[in-house]
């Protein structure tokens, strides 16, 4: 490992390292009740010793939340391009998009469990929902930031409005769209385990059946592995943009 | 040779809606016809409506009263900035717009090669537009206007942001350009200088809303070079330009 990534990666370490010790020593001085907070060592014997339960539902709810990413990216991109298209499309349907971005998700779960019944199907659509409303917002805010004067270049040489959507718009929209993403990226992570309480299945589940069995450390556990998740898409989606904005000016690319 | 194609406005009008309500006129009752193969200049202060007067002859935008008649034809365009796409390398920008024509691969490759060749590009043709000096984007910006090989070629103050040297040197690449393509050039500036040095022709507009003040024939040789800069005629034809520009009320 060369010293710059070292220089990157040690401090952060370090305060894990102490900061897990620190507790350790702190909640076994004060004899704190491991019902309440379990000494990161036991929550360490947990995640172990429970890992095939733990990986199991963890591939569950990893999987629900790549197909809900899937199913909210797919379709908010489409729902950003249709809003783009007529301002008065967009006066028409954008307030509802900002209306439905404030519905606490929670309130919805249940509901798409009445519609799509126990299991992962409810758990893939509390996902989406609570993804697709970050991607629209971005990705309409980046349909309507194209550049005038290439729209012009586009018109001038006779571009059709599809020519111009898939050569100029969507790529124009891309640092935004993947902001969006970004952004979904942790939601969908929430809304698969949210939809997991009502609808079972996943680390959710077993964050439910924990709690009912007094097992605060595996409680801790489950969610350290959720917080894996939401990690792994995060670099997944960071190292995306990287790669699709490489030829984009850095202040472009944060645009 | 290919002479470019002829222009002309009878009696434009072009007047814009203010954010705040009421009307701004951008344009009044502007007359304006251009020989083939012509380089004319027009001359302003901002806000004159030359940008105007330029999307209206590039099919951009309608005016409200008159008429715009040029023959069809391919147009070349070149904006303020260069206006480059991002995600493109060199190659890709300036064979964007025969991709939009539909021209294939084979041909539009070839044509874009040679129009980056034309203006002196070629060892930048797989760079990205993050990696090119403002001169250079211009530059690839000129050869994007070039690659269909258009009778008609309109710029919009293209060289306004660049420093003084890069300027000059593109203005003699332009002026090489029109002499050896032999098309119809409308160029937009508010630098007096440049005007007097790139055209045949300088149209001094009004301020807002604009009109034509002065229609004048540039009397300078046509080679030309940067000791003409220097020249007592070239300083005649600046200081023509600038009692017009006065008179128009720009420098009031």
């Amino acid at each position: 490992m060369n010293r710059a990534a070292l220089a990157r990666i040690a401090p952060p370490l370090l305060t894990f390292v102490v900061g897990t010790a620190l507790a350790e020593v702190v909640i076994r001085i004060l004899d704190v009740s491991p019902l309440l907070l379990p000494r990161p060592s036991a929550v360490w014997t947990a995640a172990t010793s429970e890992a095939g339960v733990l990986l199991a539902s963890l591939a569950a709810t990893g999987g629900a939340v790549l197909l809900g990413l899937l199913l909210s990216s797919t379709i908010g991109v489409a729902a950003a391009v249709a809003l783009a298209a007529s301002p008065w499309v967009q006066r028409a349907f954008y307030p509802y998009a900002i209306f439905f971005q404030i519905v606490p998700i929670v309130a919805i779960a249940p509901l798409l469990v009445i519609w799509f019944g126990y299991g992962p199907r409810a758990v893939v659509a509390a996902a989406a929902v609570v993804s697709v409303f970050p991607v629209i917002a971005n990705t309409l805010a980046g349909l309507l930031s194209v550049d005038p004067n290439l729209a012009d270049l586009f018109r001038l040489h006779g571009a059709t409005r599809v020519a111009t959507l898939w050569k100029l718009r969507l790529p124009w929209a891309l640092p935004q769209l993947l902001t969006g993403l970004r952004i979904a990226a942790g939601l969908a992570v929430i809304g698969a385990i949210v939809g997991e309480f009502v609808g079972g299945g996943g680390l959710g589940i077993v964050v439910l059946g924990a709690m009912r069995q007094q097992r605060t450390d595996l409680v801790f556990a489950a969610i350290g592995y959720a917080s894996l998740l939401g990690l792994a898409l995060f670099g997944a989606v960071g190292l995306a943009s990287r790669l699709a904005l490489r030829h984009w000016h850095a202040s472009e690319a944060k645009r | 040779m290919d002479r470019g194609v002829a222009i002309a406005l009878e009696g434009v009008h072009r007047t814009f809606r203010a954010e705040a309500g009421g009307e701004v006129p951008a344009l009044a009752g502007i007359d304006l016809s251009v020989t083939p193969g012509d380089f004319v200049a027009l001359l302003g202060p901002s806000g004159c409506g030359k940008s105007t007067l330029l999307r209206l002859v590039a099919g951009l935008d309608r005016p409200e009263r008159g008429a715009v008649r040029i023959e069809s034809a391919h147009i070349g365009m070149v904006f303020q900035d260069a206006h480059l796409l991002p995600w493109r390398d060199v190659l890709g920008n300036v064979a964007l717009p025969l991709e939009l024509l539909g021209r294939d691969a084979a041909v539009r490759r070839a044509r874009a090669e040679a129009a980056i060749a034309q203006v002196g590009l070629a060892d930048a043709a797989r760079r990205y537009p993050a990696e090119l000096s403002g001169g250079m984007k211009m530059r690839a910006s000129l050869a994007r206007a070039l690659v269909t090989e258009p009778r008609l070629l309109l710029l919009d103050e293209p060289f306004a942001a660049l420093d003084e040297l890069t300027r000059m040197a593109l203005d003699d690449e332009l002026r090489r350009v029109w002499r050896a393509a032999g098309l119809t050039v409308l160029f937009v500036t508010h630098s007096i200088a440049e005007a007097a040095y790139l055209a045949e022709r300088v149209v001094v507009l009004s301020r807002r809303p604009g009109r034509i003040v002065l229609d004048h024939r540039v009397g300078l040789p046509a080679e030309r070079t940067a000791a003409l800069r220097a020249d007592a005629a070239f300083a005649h034809e600046t200081g023509v330009l600038q009692d017009a520009l006065r008179r128009g009320g720009a420098l009031a």
